[in-house]
């Protein structure tokens, strides 16, 4: 098999199809690429077919909300290369309610994964064979994971003894969740960071 | 031979069938709609999400620590391959190197979690097909295996044993003896399954040839496991892109050549005979040593220390109430769970609780191509082809 490193093949792909790349980088070892939103079908479709990459599998699709940032969401894909073993991450950033196109014609199993991406963040998907909802209830309303949508939800459902049937009924709840903020002066993170190095390789020796 | 039968039958007018979600071979909460033509199903549609439990949104509320339990209530006959997955994610974005010992503990208690989903999928699928003597004798071996479970965490099934930073105890005096006692009496046990199954007359006619999938096929619909190595890819994370241990360790890769549910039902008998290997030789190789960094910002101190010692009292209190920081970033990080590969998407803010916290379960792209698989194959197949696929749904629903 054999051994590229990421730095080539990010150049690699970065040369063979560069304006439809608007950035990339590596970090922790794995190459993130950010894609334009209305290319991405034409990327994937170049990254499985292409001879020197060859990534078989879409491994995941999924969305993620950055509240307050424009556009608001990503849309975060995960490819595979099983010929070369190495994994690439495409992002498509994109604004509310503008659709993506849907990569199900390229692989198969974009499918359920971006209906899934649809149900909890609500970002359409154009030219989706069958978008429904997927996790949520049926007839559910609103999109879970959005950051605005509250941990606890609007509706709660239990079954009515006289009426016979499930009814649905505005959250109540005896004490509201809370969310502690327990973020405090005491060593923070730069001071755990700074400390994690010389601590591990001490662990280590003293295991060995 | 489903084509033919269609030919041959009277016409019919094609009819909607409702599968579960209360049906004991739907293996959970699994509603299936079948359009029918007569008995062959014509077009599945999976209806999933009735045991939705918000799991990534209820990760984004709860410190890092917090958030290992919810990974054993995914998928919940293989809890700490997930919990793995989540704390090498957490390590990564730390760049945190654990204790070899941890190392070779996460490996075997890996390895013996892939016996015990192979033993349950192995037996529930031969009781689909009408084989209840594999599951009786399978489940006495699950229950020694979910002994050594609850010695080594304290419970049976969710184990929250595998945490940022290594293990959360060492393993207890004797343990070691007992689970290699296991290794070597276990693969006679394998050998009994298999002489039920795997030369049984009406075992092979419920599933050869049965919701094969080809390796394109296998790809397309983003296969992995056992369920893309039964369609003749060899690929396993352990061995392409090995993780703790894994690339000191002596085993085998098998693969299938059909991608139907007896070629999968072969290949999961088979690693589990791999899985012994590698428990033997990780309880062969383990070195003494430390099961977790000691890095008190990260795990917890002794509890001797924190009798005497302000500093260690102040740690402890500390991590169980705001926890470490986890530094801006992201990744993917994947293992080879029993089921396929299971990985995890984090997205890390720069505090104490995970950003975006992906879950991708194996068997949520298993049963996506359960239309395909199902098309042309008569109603009594679906229950052969549900057995195989291997499908929990703790984490297809999440």
């Amino acid at each position: 098999m054999p051994n590229r490193k990421l730095e080539d093949l990010g150049s690699l792909i970065a040369e063979e199809i560069g304006m439809d790349i608007l950035s990339w980088s590596i970090a922790y070892n794995e190459l993130m690429m950010t894609v334009e939103r209305s290319s991405i079908q034409r990327v994937l479709t170049y990254l499985r077919d292409s001879e020197s990459l060859q990534f078989a599998q879409l491994i995941d699709v999924c969305g993620v909300d950055y509240l307050g940032r424009e556009p608001r969401f990503d849309v975060v894909y995960h490819l595979l290369s099983l010929v070369y073993n190495q994994r690439i991450r495409l992002k498509v950033e994109v604004e509310e309610g503008m659709p993506v196109p849907s990569v199900t014609s390229v692989y198969s199993s974009a499918n359920w994964w971006e209906r899934e991406a649809f149900d909890l963040y609500g970002i359409p998907f154009d030219d989706h064979p069958d978008l429904r909802r997927i996790l949520t209830d049926y007839g559910f309303e609103g999109h879970p994971l959005r950051k605005d949508f509250p941990l606890t939800g609007y509706v709660e459902v239990r079954y009515d003894e006289e009426q016979k049937r499930v009814v649905y009924e505005p959250v109540k709840l005896p004490q509201a969740f809370r969310t502690f903020d327990f973020e405090s002066p005491w060593e923070g993170m730069e001071f755990a960071v700074q400390t994690l190095k010389p601590k591990d390789n001490q662990s280590i020796k003293e295991s060995s | 031979m489903p084509d033919a039968l269609r030919s041959e039958a009277p016409k019919t007018q094609s009819f909607t069938l409702n599968f579960g979600p209360q049906h004991p071979a739907a293996h959970g909460v699994l509603r299936l709609i079948l359009e029918m033509d007569g008995e062959v199903v014509e077009r599945a549609d999976p209806h999933i999400g009735l045991l939705h439990r918000g799991t990534e949104k209820l990760i984004e509320y709860k410190t890092y620590l917090q958030a290992i339990p919810y990974f054993d209530r995914l998928d919940y006959v293989s809890p700490m391959p997930q919990e793995h997955a989540f704390a090498l994610a957490v390590e990564k974005l730390l760049e945190l190197e654990i204790p070899i010992r941890a190392k070779y503990i996460r490996v075997l208690f890996s390895e013996i979690t892939r016996i015990l989903n192979h033993l349950l999928n192995i037996t529930t699928m031969a009781i689909d097909v009408g084989a209840i003597t594999p599951l009786l004798w399978g489940f006495e071996e699950r229950e020694i295996l979910m002994g050594f479970y609850e010695r080594v965490s304290g419970a049976r099934m969710h184990a929250a044993y595998f945490r940022p930073g290594g293990v959360q105890k060492d393993l207890p005096a004797g343990l070691a003896e007992d689970i290699m006692a296991f290794a070597n009496r276990f693969p006679k046990v394998i050998d009994d399954l298999e002489g039920l199954l795997t030369e049984n007359r009406i075992f092979k006619q419920r599933t050869v040839n049965i919701g094969a999938m080809n390796a394109e096929q296998a790809l397309d619909w983003g296969f992995t496991g056992p369920m893309l190595r039964a369609s003749n890819v060899a690929w396993d994370l352990r061995r392409a892109q090995p993780y703790e241990v894994y690339d000191q360790m002596d085993f085998l890769v098998p693969v299938g050549k059909n991608g139907d549910c007896y070629d999968r039902y072969l290949v999961r008998i088979e690693e589990m005979r791999q899985s012994v290997r590698i428990i033997k030789q990780c309880l062969q190789q383990m070195p003494e040593g430390l099961v977790k960094v000691k890095n008190y910002k990260i795990t917890t101190p002794p509890r001797a220390e924190m009798k005497t010692s302000m500093e260690a009292l102040i740690h402890h209190f500390k991590l169980y109430t705001e926890g470490y920081h986890v530094p801006k970033g992201e990744t993917y990080t994947a293992v080879e769970a029993p089921k396929g590969e299971f990985g995890v998407y984090l997205v890390s803010d720069g505090s104490n609780r995970p950003y975006r916290c992906k879950i991708r379960p194996p068997s949520f792209a298993f049963l996506q191509a359960f239309d395909l698989m199902s098309k042309g194959h008569m109603l009594a197949d679906v229950p052969s082809i549900i057995g195989s696929l291997d499908i929990v749904f703790g984490e297809i629903d999440r």
